[in-house]
């Protein structure tokens, strides 16, 4: 932790906010304060400069038009830049997420991304709509990730950039692999929002930011039942 | 009216009423969809001849199209869509059945407006508001902001009565004059009726630059793009109509909302000729609409119930609904939207202090959302599970769309 407290930025609500984005601002910080860390949480607008000390940045989904500026306007300010080459947390959601790597699509225009992650993003066949479900990297020791996805973009990955999970539901980057992460940056497509649906996500954000290998754990019995309820909904609709 | 139309007329009236005796819902859609289907412009037959008025946008228009019904009731009989059926196949229903009447109110989906525009040429078209609702398949609320516009600058001669608080609806109703193609805007009644929900307007659709708000003022920072002056705005418990003068509104529907959309439908009455001295009195008859607002007693409980259906609905359900304990209802079906997201956009911190209930397909979403919220609550199976949680005395239902129509049923299809 950069500070006395735990900081988190929430980068541009005022672009990137389509999807429920407030609700991974909202777990990480309930879920930092019930282990007994004092959080601050900034939303940053499109009009403001980014801090460049906090600890966990969050950028979330955004239609086109925003995504492009978003995307201008964090490689013009380049605090998202400098906080990741000081060790910050980056948590990425869909329009989010593919900011992060090299270029995506918005617009039926190639944009160019902020390079924090070894990937680029172009247009799929089919727009992407519904439950997404994966086996996450073993090496992060998550339990399974399960979202909702809503995009029309493919994501490729590079050498440097390991796929978040494996796809057993849904399309995620390519039908085969879903989201990326290198380092403390992590992307996902999913929402839900995607820290509701999987606290220990939530969690392994928080150790990466706080340093703390073991974090209390928490009463999650609504969240439990959430995601054995959203199990079993891909489950039933999988069977022939 | 031509043969074909006639026919077509006819037939739609007969297969509504068939699949009401069957049971299948009120008939508004199949009824509609056979008669278009024989004549695809019967909705332009139908709608030839009288003076029309169109009401859309995200949220209230069932509600506002009910007020406005009942305003423009004052000058003589008015035909309209009052069971929430706001597509073609709806309009051409409500009109069939209503036979020939010399004025039509209608709701319209906020995606149909361009085509409905086309094919009724209505006198007036009421702008309500624009907002984020079931992402998963509606457009981004700047798309919608841009088709109504590029509908309306081919309709120079409609009168647009619009929401002078959302600067989506703005930038909608004032498309720029094209002298090319001698195309002028359209003329513009502003009404003033409060807007809770900020989110889908920071980023201005003329140039991108934030809008910036104080007080009920709100103005882009970096276009000329800015609040207009309201002719019509809500003051205490009445309407202040454009002349200044003052009306007192004596509403059975609860809530600021609702005088919000009281304003409106004197707005758009007045676009026929009502004078609001005359139309206030018939606001008051409205009591509930198509089952929203409508009070049911069951087992010593007073149930009333609230539709909403994305977060500007939601802050506007917490506005209308007293402080008692509440049973909060969501499912995630096709009509709702698949995406539950959006709970997270809505703030459930006024419910903190009254007894919270949880209930329908997708409980267990609000369940997280709640406990976020630090706003404690009670999950229960069913809604019957629900009446006998609650003490008896009043019971407020906010469920959205399908989680609405299965509580509805139950209570026997209250009207």
């Amino acid at each position: 932790m950069s500070s006395e407290s735990l900081r988190i930025v929430w980068v541009y609500p005022d672009l990137l906010s389509t999807y429920g984005d407030r609700g991974n601002a909202l777990i990480l910080a309930s879920r930092a304060q019930r282990r007994g860390f004092p959080v601050e949480v900034l939303e940053v607008r499109s009009d403001q400069p980014l801090p460049a000390t906090a600890d966990i940045y969050l950028i979330g989904g955004g239609e086109d038009g925003p995504q492009a500026l978003g995307a201008q306007r964090l490689i013009a300010d380049g605090g998202l830049h400098r906080a990741v080459a000081q060790g910050s947390v980056v948590f990425g959601v869909c329009a989010g997420y593919q900011l992060l790597g090299s270029s995506f699509f918005a617009k039926g225009t190639k944009c160019a991304g902020l390079e924090l992650l070894d990937l680029s993003s172009d247009r799929g066949p089919t727009r992407a709509v519904g439950e997404l479900a994966g086996d996450i990297d073993p090496r992060l020791g998550l339990p399974p990730l399960t979202g909702f996805e809503n995009h029309g973009g493919r994501t490729h990955l590079g050498p440097e950039a390991a796929p978040l999970a494996r796809v057993t539901a849904g399309v995620g980057n390519d039908g085969a692999t879903e989201g990326a992460w290198r380092g403390k940056l992590l992307g996902t497509y999913s929402h839900g929002p995607a820290l509701a649906r999987n606290p220990a996500l939530a969690d392994l954000l928080l150790r990466w930011a706080t340093g703390v290998h073991q974090l209390p754990p928490l009463d999650d019995t609504w969240s439990d039942r959430l995601r054995a309820e959203r199990r079993a909904a891909v489950a039933a609709a999988a069977r022939p | 009216m031509p043969l074909r139309a006639k026919v077509a007329s006819s037939v739609s009236r007969t297969a509504a009423a068939l699949s009401r005796a069957a049971g299948r819902g009120d008939g508004s859609v199949i009824g509609g969809w056979i008669g278009l289907k024989i004549d695809p412009d019967l909705l332009a037959h139908l709608a030839a001849g009288r003076a029309i008025a169109l009401i859309s946008g995200t949220n209230g228009k069932t509600t506002t199209t009910r007020l406005t019904t009942a305003a423009v009731g004052v000058l003589g009989k008015v035909a309209t869509n009052s069971f929430g059926a706001n597509m073609p196949t709806g309009h051409t229903s409500a009109l069939a059945k209503a036979g020939s009447t010399p004025y039509a109110v209608l709701e319209v989906d906020e995606h149909y407006l361009a085509q409905v525009l086309e094919s009724t040429e209505p006198h007036v078209v009421a702008l309500l508001n624009l907002s984020r609702d079931q992402l998963d398949r509606a457009k981004e609320v700047a798309m919608m902001a841009q088709l109504w516009r590029a509908a309306l600058v081919k309709h120079s001669d409609v009168r647009v009565v619009a929401n002078a608080d959302d600067p989506m609806v703005v930038w909608a109703a004032t498309p720029p004059p094209n002298h090319d193609h001698r195309i002028t805007p359209p003329h513009v009644t502003w009404f003033s009726a409060g807007q809770r929900w900020h989110d889908d307007s920071w980023v201005c659709p003329e140039c991108g630059s934030t809008i910036a708000r104080e007080g009920d003022q709100w103005w882009c920072t970096g276009c000329p793009l800015r609040r207009p002056e309201p002719h019509w705005t809500v003051e205490d418990d009445g309407v202040i109509d454009p002349t200044g003068a003052w009306h007192k509104v004596k509403l059975q529907l609860p809530g600021k909302v609702n005088l919000g959309n009281a304003a409106t439908a004197l707005a758009v009455a007045a676009e026929f000729g009502v004078r609001p001295v005359d139309a206030v009195l018939k606001l008051s008859s409205v009591t509930s609409v198509a089952g929203r607002y409508a009070q049911v007693e069951r087992d010593g409980r007073l149930i009333r119930l609230l539709l909403a259906k994305n977060p500007a609905s939601w802050l506007e359900a917490f506005d209308m609904a007293d402080e008692a304990p509440t049973l909060l209802s969501i499912n995630a079906r096709d009509p709702d939207g698949l995406d539950t997201s959006w709970l997270f956009d809505v703030d459930f911190s006024p419910l903190r202090g009254r007894q919270v209930l949880i209930t329908g397909d997708r409980a267990y979403d609000l369940a997280v959302r709640l406990d976020v919220n630090d706003v404690p609550f009670q999950h229960v199976r069913t809604f019957a599970e629900a009446v006998r949680a609650a003490p008896p005395g009043r019971l407020e239902v906010i469920a959205n769309y399908t989680a609405f129509q299965d509580i509805r049923a139950e209570l026997d299809r209250v009207l």
